[in-house]
């Protein structure tokens, strides 16, 4: 094992994670190795000088900060209450299907057509003169209209 | 039986809020003594932990355990240092290994540090005193993202996968990282060093 190798796996010696064979390989590579030898020992000092850090503790309020925060969160929705509430855009898509069909429902309905009344064409020849003949009648028969109503009659002023 | 983390968290996103309350317990002090040492303020250090709790409680109803808990929760801790780091680097002193060493004033830590010792000689507690100031300096120095892998692997003992997924890099490539913090640290503290290796 080269010097570089070494150093890409010191740590990880140290720490005692290395597979057995890369151990044994590490080991091998120290025991001939001044520089590396040095280097690890300097590495462990290192590691027991950061031990001496004194670790400290939260402040008595920290933990009713923390409280406070999480209180102030909106809290989770209830199943039911995310059901009808499921997302936006689809609540949005809804609510624009929903108005379309009130506004189509309220619509007043097209008047029928009276097909039935319709004179019917059945040739290019039909003369279309002669078949207002019954126009020239209609001066004749105003009263029989009036008579077929069941219109109540309006009292005559006299 | 003690529920693992991820079970606790799952009871969380469940609406279990005492799971919450457990998770707090476990993960307070190390999540304080992390950013502590991170962002070298005990009152920021403070606020961060709370806003890393605070991530956590509002990020439990999309809660996969897809990793580890404390890679979550140390990555959550991690951005939040490096940023406030980024944020507040311009106020912060340049802390030379030359000038005077004066007692903490700031540090409720130190001083509590100080009772607790209660060397009868003087010059030994000094001595002490000098030493412990010297290593956090020197962690102080590293550059943002080794000094956090320096104290995951360090005080947390996180293994090398978590780190590697905390920091966002490769295996290799932590430790590589790794390996240059703590040659920064064994020149830094040079010194005390030498005098443990002769010993």
């Amino acid at each position: 094992m080269s010097c570089e190798k070494m150093e890409t796996r010191i740590l990880a010696y140290m720490d005692g994670r290395l597979k057995e064979n890369e151990r044994a390989e590490a080991e091998k590579h120290l025991a001939g190795c001044a520089a590396c030898r040095l280097r690890v020992n300097e590495f462990r000092a290192v590691n027991d000088l950061l031990d001496e850090l004194p670790a400290i503790e939260p402040s008595g309020a920290f933990n009713a900060r923390v409280h406070a925060l999480v209180a102030a969160e909106p809290q989770k929705r209830s199943s039911w209450l995310t059901w009808l509430a499921p997302s936006p855009r689809i609540a949005f898509v809804a609510s624009m299907l929903l108005l379309a069909t009130v506004w189509v429902g309220t619509q007043a309905p097209p008047p029928p057509i009276a097909t039935q009344d319709l004179p019917v064409v059945e040739s290019t020849d039909y003369d279309v003169i002669s078949s207002f003949a019954p126009l020239s009648d209609l001066s004749q028969a105003p009263d029989d209209d009036a008579d077929d109503s069941d219109a109540p009659q309006q009292p005559q002023q006299m | 039986m003690t529920r693992s983390d991820v079970q606790l968290m799952l009871d969380v996103k469940a609406g279990d809020q005492q799971s919450f309350e457990l998770l707090l317990q476990r993960y307070r002090t190390p999540l304080v003594n992390f950013l502590y040492r991170m962002v070298r303020n005990r009152e920021q250090a403070e606020d961060l932990a709370q806003e890393v709790f605070l991530r956590v409680y509002r990020a439990r109803e999309d809660y996969e355990p897809s990793a580890k808990f404390t890679t979550w929760l140390f990555r959550i801790a991690t951005n939040l240092a490096l940023n406030s780091v980024r944020d507040h680097r311009y106020q912060k002193l340049e802390i030379s290994m030359d000038a005077p060493i004066v007692a903490d004033t700031e540090e409720g830590d130190e001083r509590m540090m100080e009772v607790a010792d209660a060397h009868p000689d003087i010059e030994q507690h000094l001595v002490e005193k000098t030493r412990k100031k010297m290593i956090r300096h020197a962690i102080e120095k590293l550059p943002e993202k080794q000094r956090a892998a320096v104290l995951l692997h360090k005080y947390q003992e996180l293994d090398y996968a978590e780190i590697s997924k905390i920091l966002k890099c490769s295996e290799s490539a932590l430790k590589s990282l790794l390996f240059r913090a703590y040659e920064t640290l064994r020149v830094e503290l040079a010194p005390l060093v030498a005098h443990s290796v002769k010993h």
